[in-house]
């Protein structure tokens, strides 16, 4: 396991204050936080932050940290000390239920990851807790519909209180039409009460592989559509693929590249169904033979165009 | 009610159908009761149907009661700086939609 510099995460003095410390954690919080920012590495970014964060601003793991601290550089294989926990005393409020380091937990154990569950029982008795997962499909189980099989990973305290992951393989029948980001629900699928009650749900959140050949953006779909110049200028009617088959596209005279067609309610079969867009590309033939370089000499000579026109060049 | 690993359980597209009362997005968020009400008098969370007096709420406003309870947190924001940042992504998803 390696040592953590929860210091160097946060940008603060080992001294900060800390105010200080809560205003380094405001602005890394705001740069990283996975639903606002546009960072490569937030998620990961941000919760070795909360991580740090977490430790930085109780007193008491601070002041445990530090001590722990001494003599170790960043990065270095580290292990706590037997005697390890005694005269520390962990209140265990932090409230998220990110999952933490190693590193965090053989220093604080998984009682600190705290977390809201025991607050939950207390006021929903006789029903177990509702469990979230999140799978990434291909576009086909929305378009078509269709069972997939899903392997979640699912968090549990084993025989000695270690807080370990375990398979488990679920084979579901996908909704027609699911977009990203909603939630397919599994009734009773989730956690089993404490005692009597039903089970809770388990509500799996969507995302979609990147498709070869579509954008997906809510439920519209986007191609990018290679025309010649010929089709585009003149007008054409050209084959496009579509998640319901291949078409036949009808494109006017006088298109640019990056025009957009609409082929209503051709995209993710929700409902209301979402639209099909076609982005026309313009795909220019190679020069390579003398064929070709004649062609492109003689549209040269036959057309006084300056593509630069905008430019004032 | 473990399924064996060859039986296919079905499911239902939440957001389309369910409407959840106070109660429902309380538990599921892992917040007080008053909490949602505060979320609903503030305008992050809207209500859909009022029936017998009782407020409902349709299955994509758990997205964003989530949404908003990450960001009160995680950012430690209150409630107004929560209902400014939703607004605000919501605007500026927009705006990009339309760029497109």
């Amino acid at each position: 396991m390696e040592f953590k510099d929860y210091y160097k995460v946060m940008g603060v003095a080992r001294d900060a204050t800390e105010a200080q410390i809560k205003q380094a954690y405001r602005k890394l919080a705001r740069k990283y936080h996975p639903d606002v920012s546009k960072e490569k590495d937030a998620e990961a970014r941000f919760k070795e932050v909360g991580e740090a964060y977490e430790v930085l601003k109780s007193p008491e793991k601070r002041a445990a940290y530090d001590q722990l601290g001494q003599g170790h550089a960043p990065g270095q294989e580290f292990r706590p000390p037997p005697d390890w926990g005694s005269g520390f005393e962990f209140s265990g409020a932090g409230g998220r239920d990110s999952d933490y380091s190693d590193f965090f937990e053989s220093l604080f154990g998984a009682q600190a990851r705290s977390g809201s569950g025991g607050a939950r029982g207390a006021f929903h008795r006789g029903r177990g807790e509702d469990h979230h997962a999140k799978v990434l499909l291909d576009l086909d189980a929305t378009l078509q519909g269709g069972s997939r099989q899903l392997t979640l990973r699912v968090p549990e305290v084993d025989a000695d209180g270690r807080l370990v992951s375990k398979e488990r393989v679920l084979k579901v029948q996908v909704p027609k039409g699911i977009l990203p980001g909603q939630h397919i629900r599994l009734a009773g699928q989730g956690g089993r009460p404490s005692g009597e009650g039903t089970p809770g749900d388990l509500f799996i959140e969507v995302e979609f592989q990147p498709h070869p050949l579509y954008r997906i953006d809510g439920r519209d779909l986007y191609l990018d559509l290679p025309v010649a110049p010929w089709e585009a200028a003149l007008g054409a009617t050209v084959k496009t693929p579509t998640p319901t088959g291949t078409v036949d596209l009808k494109i006017s005279p006088g298109k640019r590249a990056g025009s957009k067609l609409r082929l209503q309610g051709r995209g993710i079969p929700a409902s209301p169904p979402g639209d099909f867009y076609v982005v026309l590309q313009i795909a220019l033939p190679a020069a390579d033979d003398d064929k070709a370089k004649a062609a492109y000499a003689a549209l040269a000579a036959a057309l006084p165009f300056n593509p630069r026109a905008s430019l004032g060049v | 009610m473990s399924p064996s690993e060859d039986q296919v359980i079905s499911g239902v597209i939440f957001e389309e159908s369910a409407l959840l009362s106070v109660k429902d997005l309380s538990r599921m968020c892992a917040v007080e009761e008053r909490h949602i009400v505060e979320y609903v008098e503030e305008g992050v969370l809207h209500v859909a149907a009022i029936d017998t007096a009782e407020w409902h709420f349709t299955g994509a406003a758990l997205r964003r009661a989530r949404l908003a309870l990450r960001l009160e947190r995680d950012l430690e924001l209150n409630l107004a700086g929560v209902a400014l940042a939703l607004e605000l992504m919501e605007e500026l998803r927009r705006e990009l939609k339309a760029r497109r």
